[in-house]
């Protein structure tokens, strides 16, 4: 079975300081297999619980929007003044998510780090799941969803929502893509090692999705080749997308949003919540599946010290975009800084603020830099990414354009409702993803790492690991 | 130069890359094609497009102080339109004057020549006539809102529910000109009646104000009137140091003001507030609907 997925060390010399290649045993690539089949063989009722509850709750949000188109929206809590609310913060923040993929797979790919590999596959879950559930956001904010194909008939390509709908569409495409080229010799791994125990449609879907792949060297070379194209035409798509969401606030007439800065730094804070989130779906799935020998301390810390590089990125954008306006304070700013600084909504952006700085603070520390430290400084990103995307919506539209008292919105049960279902919906499409997917890029692993080396304790390189003094038992 | 790129393949690439945008351009050019506003535009003598502006004289706008009743342009602009509570497609904002004191400022729709409405648009719902008036076709809005984000000037309405319009409203044909009956899910604004102009009607606010403050006219022909009198546009504005809204937003709005805060009226700048606007058919309107708040 050997000829099914080469295992040749290609690429040798870029297989990472840290991790030279190594030979890799057989008795340890079964186990990485089987571990990372075995969702596909098998399904327990704890499974079907878990789909069911999520499909409960999608559910109930599908009632609040049966509620919402036929009552009109008037049964959120937008209104004239604050027009757009939950709905395209939620846009926003899980569009920002969808990030994780393209930094994990696409960026550090290119850059031939080895470390990540395996953990891509759950990030590029991640892309492409994040993206159905954001994409969908702007639709459910329609007033008229009966008139979407207006947008087709209709459609002008000076409106930013169009460049929204350009951009995300050709993300979900590309990264649909890139989530499946690797999955070609998993697929083909599956259909081999399941073989005639599968159910039928199993072993269908698995012939179908493989592609007829047999590991020879001009697949392989068919692949590769794709796999870098995809890779670099991706990063410039991700990019793009969150530029383009910030425009349709940037590109109006309102103070807050009056910016240069938004496109970078939707993007930052995109990436930033991205990993926050892939660094939670690790840990769950790490635990579930028993992935403890694939998935170290090692990814965890990486990730974290990513996340506080990109920390950083968020102070110096926060800063440029606060003291910049701030220090002019044109009319409204004034306005804006008060609301957000010491007026209602201080208790969300102070937490902001915090949450930006904590993981920088959790990965400063050796004592802190652990998994549970990393994992509980991902829930923190996610949480306050969450609410700086609400923060830009609400308190920004909220500024008086005119001499008028300022509007209140608190989000109805309508809208909390169909965000809960909106999260349902990201659990749901990830779980049956885990399910008809190896969640590890087998292959990958396999061919660029081998075992993991052992972990030290440190995520610096080997040459400085190697000193006593920074050794943990 | 058997290969790489020669400056014959660089043009036939480039005449590709044009052919395909300009498809592309095509395509999405359908967005431009008329739409409901039927009526052909009204031409001033000699065959030239009339150009509708308004010049608010806020020296003469008391916000309906002495009369004792709410802004009456705003009332005449919700009986003539059906426009569903809390909609004031011309709303009295009384603003605070630098030195202390109030002026009344009745706020229609700008009737921007650079839209930003228009910009935003993503089916070409909101569009601009050849007379300059910014309409919504509200049987192709899709309810996005993004042109409610993008106006400067709080002047677009969105139907949250169903409106709460009177039973004749629901009898008019639709047309962008009027609006009615009101289409849940979309948006609407000040159409600056430019139906009424066409018929040599002034558009209701005009007619409604009882001081007279809201003149109406031609830019073309140069001419506007309150009703009482007839302007030179253009005399009229320059002697009179007329200034637009937010004019460094260079949005270039047809609504040019005079500067005042109701003293021709009588009013005192220290003199404030003004009635609250209210819709006279709340017992009238269709079962279910509901008005909402802005």
């Amino acid at each position: 079975m050997d000829t099914v997925i080469g295992v040749r060390p290609r690429e040798a010399e870029s297989a990472g300081v840290e991790s030279p290649p190594l030979a890799v045993p057989p008795e340890w690539r079964a186990r990485l297999e089987r571990r990372a089949l075995a969702p596909l063989a098998g399904t327990g009722w704890r499974y079907y619980a878990w789909i069911g509850a999520l499909l409960a709750v999608i559910g109930w949000a599908i009632f609040a929007y049966a509620r919402q188109v036929d009552e009109g929206l008037i049964v959120t809590g937008m209104r004239d003044r604050i027009s757009w609310g939950l709905y395209i913060a939620s846009f926003v923040f899980f569009i920002g998510i969808s990030h994780a993929g393209t930094l994990l797979s696409a960026i550090l790919r290119v850059t031939r780090a080895r470390w990540q590999l395996s953990v891509t596959r759950m990030a590029e879950f991640i892309t492409v799941v994040a993206l159905m559930v954001g994409a969908l956001m702007p639709f459910i904010d329609m007033g008229r969803p009966d008139r979407i194909l207006n947008l087709f008939l209709f459609g002008r390509w000076q409106s930013p929502l169009m460049w929204d709908i350009f951009a995300i569409s050709t993300y979900l495409t590309g990264s649909t893509i890139y989530l499946y080229l690797p999955l070609i010799p998993d697929f083909a791994l599956a259909r081999d090692r399941l073989g005639p125990t599968a159910a039928p449609w199993k072993r269908w879907f698995l012939t179908t999705a493989a592609l007829g792949w047999t590991g020879s060297p001009a697949q392989r070379h068919l692949l590769d080749r794709a796999m870098t194209i995809m890779m670099i035409v991706i990063i410039p798509v991700a990019v793009s997308v969150h530029t383009v969401v910030s425009w349709i606030f940037a590109m109006t007439l309102r103070v807050p949003f009056n910016t240069s800065i938004f496109g970078a730094y939707f993007v930052a804070g995109a990436i930033f919540s991205g990993i926050a989130a892939i660094v939670l779906l690790m840990v769950v799935l790490r635990k579930l599946l028993h992935l403890e020998d694939y998935i170290t301390e090692r990814q965890f810390v990486f990730l974290g010290y990513l996340l506080a590089a990109l920390a950083g990125v968020m102070v110096y954008m926060n800063v440029s975009e606060y003291v910049t306006h701030g220090y002019k304070m044109e009319e409204g700013v004034n306005f804006h800084f008060n609301q957000l600084m010491v007026g209602p909504f201080a208790p969300l952006f102070w937490s902001y603020v915090a949450g930006v700085v904590f993981p920088a603070l959790i990965v400063l520390f050796r004592r802190t830099r652990t998994i549970a430290g990393i994992v509980t400084a991902s829930v923190v990103v996610l949480v306050v990414m969450w609410f700086e995307r609400y923060l830009i919506v609400v308190t920004g539209l909220r500024v008086p354009l005119m001499p008028y008292e300022p509007r209140e919105y608190f989000p109805s049960w309508v809208e909390l409702s169909i965000l809960v279902g909106a999260f349902a919906l990201f659990a749901l499409l990830i779980s049956l993803f885990a399910k008809l997917f190896p969640v590890i890029s087998v292959w990958e692993v396999v061919e660029h790492r081998g075992p993991e080396p052992r972990w030290q304790g440190t995520a610096e390189p080997a040459s400085r690991a190697a000193r006593p003094e920074v050794t943990n038992p | 130069m058997a290969k790489g790129l020669g400056r014959r393949s660089l043009l036939r690439f480039l005449g590709a890359g044009v052919a395909a945008t300009s498809a592309a351009g095509a395509l999405a050019g359908r967005g431009a094609e008329p739409v409901a506003a039927s009526t052909h535009p009204a031409v001033a003598r000699g065959g030239r497009l009339r150009r509708w502006a308004m010049v608010i004289d806020l020296r003469r706008c008391d916000g309906c102080q002495s009369v004792g009743k709410p802004p009456q342009c705003t009332r005449a602009c919700i009986e003539g339109h059906f426009a569903p509570q809390p909609m004031e497609w011309i709303e009295v904002y009384e603003g605070h004057l630098p030195g202390g004191g109030t002026q009344f400022i009745p706020t229609p729709c700008q009737q921007c020549q650079n839209a930003p409405c228009v910009n935003v648009c993503p089916v070409a719902a909101t569009f601009a006539t050849p007379e300059g008036v910014v309409l919504i076709d509200q049987q192709r809005c899709i309810g996005c809102r993004i042109c409610m984000e993008a106006c400067p000037y709080d002047r677009r309405f969105f139907n949250w529910g169903q409106a709460p319009q009177p039973p004749e409203a629901l009898f008019m044909e639709y047309d962008a000109e009027h609006q009615s009956p009101a289409i849940k899910g979309t948006v609407m604004k000040c159409d600056f009646c430019p139906d009424m102009a066409r018929s040599g009607r002034l558009p209701y606010c005009a007619q409604g104000c009882p001081n007279n403050a809201i003149y109406y006219g031609d830019l073309e022909e140069d001419l506007a009137t309150n009703g009482e009198e007839v302007v030179r546009f253009a005399r009229f504005i320059a002697t009179s140091s007329a200034y637009r809204l937010k004019e460094d937003l260079g949005t270039e709005p047809r609504v040019f003001y005079i500067p005042g805060h109701g003293e021709a009226a009588g009013r005192s700048p220290f003199k404030r507030g003004r009635l609250p606007t209210q819709w006279p058919w709340q017992k009238r309107v269709r079962q279910g609907a509901v008005p909402w708040t802005r």
